[in-house]
């Protein structure tokens, strides 16, 4: 551990550059992610984020460019690389046939712990699943999935964990669920690069923002330094409605 | 990486738990066609053997597993579809333990199929004289075919853009055992259906298969029909392995 303190940040990407055959995706990306911070990646549809995430989790090698996570080699040392991650890719990756909680069991048994259905009992509490682990997972619903999908990703406490788009298709409440969750993460030591669209999302979550454009990161800092970019606030008065969202949650009696 | 093979496999088993109508769909156009042909057509068809079903028995099995492996193509797809695949290709496991425990999947899957065949044969008059040597010789030469196939399935499994591509290559090779000596002597046939019929995997296999069963010498037969079987399994299992490689790199 002490040589990994010396490390000041977790994931470094340097010149990451990437084509699918005449598209060029990335043009060369540099971004940073300190430990135990949380970075979002945003842009828009096509930006090159999943491509980003995937090359950082060794499923995709970049056509130039370096990156090391938890300071190994995302190409030399991809073993090492993948027992300090954890994907929770754009689609829930679960298995629909197996129940949840048989879900985390067989993940804990690849990631070789004992005492995995300790653990899986653990996970489904933490993500208040306990009543739905013994259902099949096709039976769940959006937020559910999402929530085993991320549980599933913490199994073995890796270091690192990448999200790509965690609330893509989630209905509000199950968004928050899910915000509560990354947040927790990080608070435990967890670093954590997400990538999204919602610029809601980011600004809610992450303590840097990465703006991912035409192939570069054209913006990177903290909310209050990427407002510093535009000119001074404007005063105006506007009368404050709530939300559709605040309605929403509201009515249906969500928490916020 | 056998752990690792392990606890997938048993993921995979539980699907076939689960569903147990793979199983059943795969058996069922097998036993359809051994009553067809038994019970229709048979009397016409003269093999020269004395029950039909004795005769037939061998190639339906090599059509139970032609018309099984797709399963395998199909299960491969969906865990590539489903984002499942690249969890576990982003986790420290054993890369090829994902492909072993598809692959070991199918033996067990189609094994039972067969086993749900054999018994149909036995209650419409199948009979055998082989011994216990003969029935795993049976089984054996039905383990690695099966082997086989199921690494030509891998290849679409991987690379199908579609469901539908995914399990249609296997049409061609349930139809195989038609254009041999599976269902007829190919002494009928005209002389290039018939060259194309003797020189054909499937026949070497089903006679090998019928020789066992009646407890007949095999001769060099079983050599050609092992032959068949381990080269086709040898250069299924490079192609499937360089397609995956390109797949996960």
């Amino acid at each position: 551990m002490l040589a990994l303190m010396s490390t000041p940040s977790t994931v470094v990407v340097q010149g990451l550059e990437k084509s699918f055959k005449d598209v060029t995706v990335l043009r060369g990306v540099d971004i940073e992610v300190a430990r135990g911070s949380i970075v979002a990646l945003l842009g828009s549809n096509g930006a090159g984020k999943t491509t980003v995430i995937r090359i950082l989790s060794t499923l995709l090698k970049a056509d130039a460019g370096t990156a090391t996570v938890n300071g190994f080699d995302v190409v030399s040392q991809a073993a090492d690389v993948r027992e300090s991650i954890s994907l929770t890719g754009q689609f829930a990756a679960v298995d629909e046939i197996l129940t949840g909680r048989e879900n985390l069991v067989m993940v804990a048994r690849l990631r070789h712990l004992k005492n995995a259905g300790t653990i899986a009992d653990e996970l489904l509490r933490r993500f208040s699943l306990i009543e739905a682990g013994g259902r099949r997972v096709a039976t769940y619903s959006g937020g559910m999935r999402r929530r085993l999908d991320i549980a599933m990703s913490l199994i073995g406490n890796p270091p690192v964990i990448f999200l790509d788009e965690p609330t893509t298709g989630l209905d509000p409440e199950a968004r928050l669920e899910v915000w509560q969750a990354v947040k927790e993460l990080a608070a435990g030591g967890t670093t954590v690069l997400l990538t999204t669209q919602h610029l809601e999302e980011a600004e809610h979550l992450a303590d840097r923002i990465a703006i991912l454009h035409e192939g570069r990161i054209i913006v990177n800092g903290t909310l209050a330094e990427l407002k510093q970019l535009l000119p001074p606030a404007k005063v105006e008065y506007v009368e404050k409605q709530p939300t559709l969202e605040d309605v929403f949650l509201k009515l249906v009696g969500g928490k916020k | 990486m056998i752990g690792d093979t392990r606890v997938l496999l048993g993921r995979s088993l539980r699907h076939i738990a689960r569903s147990p109508d793979t199983i059943i769909t795969t058996a069922i156009m097998p036993i359809a066609l051994l009553l067809l042909f038994v019970f229709v057509f048979g009397g016409a068809i003269e093999t020269g053997s004395a029950e039909y079903v004795d005769y037939l028995l061998p190639g339906i099995l090599i059509i139970t597993i032609a018309s099984g492996i797709s399963y395998t193509a199909y299960r491969l797809f969906l865990d590539l579809q489903g984002g499942i695949f690249e969890r576990f290709q982003s986790m420290p496991i054993a890369r090829s333990a994902v492909l072993w425990a598809h692959v070991l999947t199918s033996l067990v899957a189609n094994l039972i199929s067969l086993v749900v065949v054999v018994l149909v044969a036995l209650l419409m008059g199948f009979r055998t004289s082989a011994d216990v040597l003969g029935w795993l010789a049976v089984l054996g030469i039905l383990v690695i075919f099966t082997l086989a196939l199921t690494w030509i399935a891998v290849i679409p499994g991987l690379t199908a853009k579609s469901v539908d591509g995914a399990s249609a290559f296997a049409y061609p090779l349930v139809f195989l055992p038609f254009v041999s000596s599976a269902f007829v002597p190919t002494e009928t046939m005209p002389a290039p259906v018939r060259a194309f019929a003797e020189n054909q995997p499937v026949t070497s296999i089903v006679d090998t298969l019928r020789n066992l069963f009646a407890g007949q010498p095999v001769g060099t037969g079983i050599w050609t029909a092992l032959a068949w079987c381990v080269g086709i399994l040898v250069v299924a299992w490079v192609f499937a392995t360089m397609v995956y490689k390109r797949k996960i790199s």
